[in-house]
């Protein structure tokens, strides 16, 4: 199954490298990587989807905390979570399909960001089903071009869990490691 | 690159404890006094162009440079210098070719978690990232196999860097910690501040502590355990915990099992030592781990040639695991009771808590399983005529049991019989390539562990194949001085590949017999005494003599060519099924 961590490293150069070595010579199987600045100039954050088991997640984890440049790993899968994947899709939008095309993106909440005369640039936020759904509905028109970022994702709920600004991240990345282990 | 002569004892340094706290000093400068402050008196190293900076202004420092005829065998030196020491191990070398002939070495430091930090010279850095002459991306060739690598672009990052480094290096779990300094940074001048240069590391945890329930839970299974046994490894050297170990070993009547590189972390001698486990260890030893119902392993990382196929591997034990990098524990084996920690305090707060037990019945039925192959006495065996590399190793351990002697050896199957016959009583008394398997680690090793322990007693076991690999560093040896003792165990085969091919590839040698030059003669060439033995009788006078030369020596056994290491555990295949000697009294299976 899909397991998605938050990662949160040290805005240095060749840290992303050093992440994506990582995953593969460990063999573990990256489904969706982003990284990007945070609110602390120091620290990036990388959300990474992995499809892996139970059992290799926690050793996806293991294995980031040996990169000297992480400060904390969340994995968020079973955790209530907002995430989002942002898409942008060329349809075409032959004869009067155009139309019908505009009516899915009302639908979809996505929005018509470039126009031409047989084809059409929607931009679509939200979750990877809700793009997906939306892309095999666009598909009978022809999708022509698409690009997706990938997901990011954050905790639900007041807090800003773990990464609050301020915590003592060494000792909590310590208990994190233990605690998986019980 | 003349061999300018640095005397060991240098005179003191003109600065004295009033220098100012801040001094304007270039990169190169920087980078030695830094070296200086952590500790460093010895590098191994071989210089360039892009090094050139370095070299230039070590002249002025107190560190003893060590010129080697490859980088390969700085790499293996500093390790040598790092496992014989527990100090941290450095090489230099230059940027491209020398560089990336670290690499070996640099892997093998990082399978064995040795300590080591590797500076090399880069190209300015105007020039990264352009082809330039000698341009490699070494630390983008060295991410896997460091334990953490930086790229020096300024002379400002230099101190840092250095510091990290060896904090990286000799903490949590050990490893090698490469930082490559480009030639303008060696070059530019900044202000050299040692204080503000300290590690600024906020994800690095390498002091980890169990939690407290699984502190209960491995109590409680230590003192259900009816059949308990201890595995120890590496990490039980690092830790420096033989005497903790050896406390619980005695107090719970748990009897122990090494690893590879755990030998020497308890007594041989000791009668709760069982041996060395895993595919060469005695049948003995791995039935144990199959019956038992506890195994503790201490800082050892269930490596498969210890654990076999782990579809079988010691189904009836609950296992507790000790270890101080996470990323180990589940890993190969599912544990039952993980204590993530640096072993000696651990084992420290365990000991509050176990109580002594008498599981005579258990080390009864152990003894049961020793039954003729315990017996077996190598030194009782009728000379045939043949010369055993078994002997050579049994002789070369009684001649220098007494001794504060370090063996080094090699990889194959010299370095099985060394295990098996050697009997270590000491850490550090033994230095080999186990993860990697490095061939040719031997020699430049020893030349490492001899600076490190000048007044040990150093021996190389080596085969024929992996001296041959870096035997350029016997001109090291003579041109340092060293006082080391080389074994050749000359079987004229790649005699491990030869045996999985007798085992598992119908006895196709195909490129195993192995020419070699007269190695007396090489010897001699280098101006070191060399010496060949043939037969039985003539082992121990050969070993007395190279002790008693003031001066290095080469001895070429030449052993019997297809001889077999016994017992064996075929990769992949269950633990309890080994091939075992055809007979308690043989050594090889020529004599069949």
């Amino acid at each position: 199954m899909l397991h998605t961590f938050v990662v949160h490293v040290e805005n240095k150069p060749g840290v992303l490298t050093r992440v994506a070595s990582l995953f593969r010579r460990r063999g573990f199987n990256i489904d969706s990587l982003t990284v990007g600045r945070t609110e602390r100039p120091e620290v990036s954050r990388m959300t990474i989807s992995v499809d892996t088991n139970p059992d290799q997640a926690q050793r996806v984890e293991a294995n980031l905390y040996k990169l000297v440049n992480v400060l904390l790993v969340e994995d968020i899968t079973h955790e209530p979570a907002i995430t989002r994947d942002l898409a942008m899709i060329r349809v075409a939008t032959p004869g009067g399909a155009r139309t019908q095309v505009l009516e899915l993106v009302y639908i979809f909440r996505a929005r018509v960001v470039d126009i031409a005369p047989e084809s059409v640039v929607i931009e679509i936020t939200g979750t990877e089903d809700k793009i997906d759904g939306m892309v095999e509905l666009l598909r009978p028109y022809g999708v022509l071009e698409m690009v997706r970022t990938g997901i990011v994702a954050m905790r639900r709920g007041a807090s800003p869990g773990p990464a609050a600004a301020g915590t003592e991240l060494a000792t909590l990345a310590a208990e994190s490691n233990l605690r998986q282990l019980a | 690159m003349s061999s300018a002569r640095l005397s060991t004892s240098p005179p003191p340094r003109p600065e004295t404890a009033a220098e100012p706290q801040k001094r304007t000093m270039t990169g190169a400068q920087i980078l030695w006094e830094c070296l200086e402050r952590e500790g460093v008196q010895h590098v191994f190293g071989y210089p360039g162009g892009a090094i050139l900076p370095a070299y230039d202004a070590l002249k002025h420092s107190r560190i003893y440079h060590v010129l080697v005829r490859h980088e390969q065998g700085a790499a293996h030196m500093a390790d040598g210098y790092s496992r014989a020491s527990g100090r941290v191990g450095v090489a230099v070398a230059t940027s491209g070719p020398g560089a990336t002939n670290l690499v070996t070495g640099i892997a093998t430091a990082m399978m064995d978690s040795s300590p080591m930090v590797c500076i090399t010279g880069q190209v300015g850095s105007r020039a990264l990232g352009s082809d330039a002459f000698q341009e490699t991306d070494i630390t983008g060739i060295t991410l896997p196999i460091t334990k953490h690598n930086y790229l020096v672009t300024h002379s400002e990052q230099i101190a840092p860097a250095i510091r990290e480094a060896f904090h990286i290096a000799r903490s949590g779990r050990p490893g090698p910690v490469l930082v490559d300094i480009t030639k303008d940074a060696q070059q530019a001048s900044c202000e050299f501040d040692w204080d503000a240069a300290a590690p600024k590391l906020p994800g690095y945890r390498p002091d980890l502590s169990p939690a407290p329930e699984q502190y209960a839970r491995a109590v409680e299974l230590i003192h259900q355990a009816k059949r308990p046994v201890i595995l120890a490894g590496h990490g039980v050297i690092f830790s420096g915990a033989m005497a903790e170990v050896r406390e619980l070993a005695e107090r719970a009547s748990i009897p122990v099992a090494l690893t590879l590189l755990g030998l020497g972390a308890f007594p041989a001698s000791h009668p709760l030592n069982l041996g060395m486990m895993g595919m060469h260890g005695e049948a003995w030893v791995n039935q144990a781990i199959q019956e038992a119902d506890l195994l503790l392993a201490l800082g050892m990382r269930f490596d498969d040639r210890v654990t076999g196929d782990l579809r079988t591997y010691a189904k009836g034990a609950k296992k507790i695991h000790i270890e101080i990098d996470p990323a180990e524990i589940n890993k190969a084996v599912k544990v039952d009771a993980a204590l993530i920690g640096d072993l000696r305090p651990v084992l420290r707060e365990l000991l509050m808590h176990v109580e002594s037990a008498d599981r005579s019945a258990w080390l009864a039925a152990i003894d049961g399983m020793k039954g003729a192959s315990a017996v077996r006495d190598i030194q009782n065996l009728p000379d045939s005529g043949h010369l055993y590399a078994a002997h050579v190793i049994n002789d070369l351990w009684r001649e220098t049991r007494e001794a504060d002697t370090v063996v080094v050896t090699d990889v194959g199957q010299h370095q099985m019989w060394e295990a098996q016959y050697y009997k270590h009583e000491h850490p550090r008394s033994l230095i080999t390539s186990g993860g990697l398997g490095t061939m040719g680690f031997a020699l430049p090793a020893a030349i490492g562990a001899k600076m490190a322990r000048p007044e040990a007693e150093v021996w190389v076991v080596a085969g024929d194949g992996g001296f041959q690999m870096t035997m350029a560093e016997l001109a090291t040896i003579v041109q340092e001085k060293l006082k080391i003792n080389v074994a050749i165990i000359n079987n004229g085969y790649l005699g491990m590949v030869r045996q999985w091919q007798e085992f598992f590839y119908e006895r196709n040698y195909q490129s195993t017999p192995l020419l070699s030059p007269d190695f007396v003669k090489l010897a001699e060439a280098y101006g070191i005494l060399g010496m060949s033995v043939t037969g039985r009788p003539q082992v121990i006078p050969a070993i007395r003599a190279a002790r008693q030369h003031d001066g290095p020596v080469v001895i070429d056994f030449r052993v019997e060519q297809e001889d077999t290491v016994y017992p064996m555990v075929p990769a992949g295949a269950s633990l309890h099924d080994m091939i075992r000697r055809p007979s308690p009294l043989v050594e090889t299976a020529a004599d069949e």
